[in-house]
């Protein structure tokens, strides 16, 4: 069973160096156990580009498709045999890299 | 047996195996909904041919084959219609129920997966009161006034979000169990407190089918879990609280307060059992075991219906105890509590002056401004008693309080 980890976070600009040596720490074990699927962090929201080809014609705008104060700031893919492991590991994971997390199925 | 009886051993049947019908049934297939529904089928097979056919030796048993077979049933259907045209590699199981053990253990996944905390609190609720304590969901929706169609889908969504998010039937590991236990614990006392204490204008202002259901389940948890102190706590604390529930409430709907309770009419063998559990808890405390909150709750009421009157309470007893709950739980109503029994102790002015300190955590809170209104009252402060009065009337949720509240104010001068 996969799982999506959303890392939610409020306030501009990137992880420490102490998050993201927590963080490696994090990854490392996630490997060592069999957990790691992918993860990643992503560049500010503004850097988004949202493209709408649902019509005549491919519309491109700048900027993320949804203004609000709480933002994607990254994710893990991880898998886990249930929802408990899964929530044990987002707790150690929120814990690695300072910011709320969401937890969420693959369908 | 006559039609009246059969009605009553299905009654009694109910109460004591929908759990572990569902609970046997979610194992094997590991699918709340089917485990639901099969039951509920199960149940109404019996309420249709047990007046004729005789109530079986086993009823359990019986119960269990026949929701296995109504699940096996709805499965293969499904899959039929599905089109998968694989037919279920099942076969009807009629062996007789596994030892006790394994059922029970059954249960006790059954109520960990309904009180899960990635589940919503009132999701929790309503999905324990269901799986666990049987309740219908028209039921449920009545104990909680939203409709029934509401509270239908509350549960389809949390049994959903079990289903996809694979929340595991599973009893939490060793170090995990006292937080899990907790929460268990925080959900039947939300079911009692609505039953003790029920909010809404045109609800009765006790719910004694939610207290008594909420009190039923805590004594199928204390059986399964006898060595956990907080579950023999919350067990004693509904006890000793259930046993004054004629006296609390007068003939005309209104709220008396402890001090005004007619002591004859409490419940002494609920008394009884309710101080048993607080003794056996204080042993354990005396050779190392530190009380939770409910441990100490339920101390504090064997205090209360220890005494023959208010002025017979041992009041420094309750003070004391209110002294390690604040340690624990340094929530402000426990500190107003605490200010009831300073008040009783060292008198209404200076329990006014612990309560006005708690102003700003809890002015949107009656109890606070009724607190209030009686000290004040008691200290001749007519005007301001008013006021508070008033205020309280204006945020109590229950009748029979806000009758009470309102015939005090009246007889203020």
């Amino acid at each position: 069973m996969q799982y999506l980890i959303s890392v939610i976070h409020d306030q501009a600009g990137l992880a420490t160096p102490e998050e993201d040596a927590a963080i490696d720490v994090f990854n490392k074990r996630l490997q060592a156990e069999g957990h790691w699927v992918f993860a990643g962090g992503l560049a500010s929201p503004n850097t988004a580009t949202v493209i709408d080809n649902r019509g005549e014609e491919a519309l491109v705008t700048d900027g993320p498709f949804i203004e609000s104060k709480e933002y994607l700031a990254g994710f893990w893919i991880i898998e886990a045999p249930d929802l408990d492991v899964a929530l044990a590991l987002a707790t150690e994971g929120s814990k690695a890299c300072n910011r709320k997390i969401e937890v969420r199925p693959f369908q | 047996m006559n039609v009246a009886d059969v009605e009553q051993a299905i009654i009694r049947v109910h109460h004591e195996e929908w759990a572990r019908v569902v609970a046997s049934l979610t194992r094997r297939f590991g699918d709340l909904d089917v485990a639901e529904e099969a039951a509920a089928e199960a149940f109404a097979t019996a309420v249709e041919r047990w007046p004729a056919e005789g109530v079986p030796p086993n009823p359990g048993a019986w119960l269990t084959t026949a929701a296995n077979r109504k699940a096996i049933d709805r499965i293969r259907r499904e899959n039929k219609r599905d089109d998968k045209q694989k037919e279920a590699q099942m076969v009807y199981d009629d062996d007789p129920p596994e030892p006790l053990g394994a059922i029970d253990d059954d249960r006790l996944r059954l109520i960990f997966i309904c009180c899960h905390p990635a589940l919503a609190m009132e999701a929790r609720v309503a999905l324990t009161l269901r799986m666990v304590g049987g309740l219908t969901v028209p039921e449920i929706a009545h104990a909680f006034l939203v409709t029934e169609s509401a509270m239908g889908q509350r549960i389809t969504r949390a049994k959903a979000k079990i289903k996809a998010a694979r929340i595991p039937y599973r009893v939490p590991a060793a170090e995990d169990l006292p937080a899990r236990v907790s929460g268990v614990l925080a959900v039947l006392f939300l079911v009692f407190n609505e039953g003790y204490l029920a909010t809404g204008p045109h609800t009765d202002p006790q719910r004694h089918e939610l207290t008594a259901e909420a009190i039923r389940l805590t004594r199928l948890i204390r059986a399964l879990l006898p060595d956990d102190g907080e579950v023999a706590g919350l067990l004693a604390l509904m006890l000793l609280t259930e046993a004054r529930r004629t006296a609390r409430v007068s003939a005309t709907g209104e709220l008396v307060p402890l001090a005004e309770q007619d002591r004859g009419a409490w419940d002494a063998t609920l008394i009884a059992e309710g101080h048993r559990l607080v003794r056996e808890r204080l042993a354990a405390a005396a050779v190392g075991a530190a009380p939770g909150r409910y441990q100490i709750l339920a101390a504090i009421n064997a205090v209360h219906t220890s005494a023959r009157d208010m002025r017979d309470t041992d009041w420094s007893q309750v003070l004391a105890l209110y002294d390690q709950l604040v340690r624990l739980d340094p929530s402000p109503i426990i500190a107003l509590n605490r200010a009831i029994a300073v008040a009783e102790l060292d008198g209404p002015e200076v329990g006014l002056a612990a309560v006005d300190r708690l102003e700003h955590r809890l002015a949107a809170y009656h109890a606070y401004h009724a607190t209030r209104a009686d000290l004040l009252r008691r200290l001749g402060r007519s005007q301001q008693s008013r006021a508070a009065y008033d205020k309280a009337i204006e945020l109590a949720g229950n009748t029979a309080e806000t009758a009470y509240l309102t015939r005090r104010r009246d007889q203020l001068r």
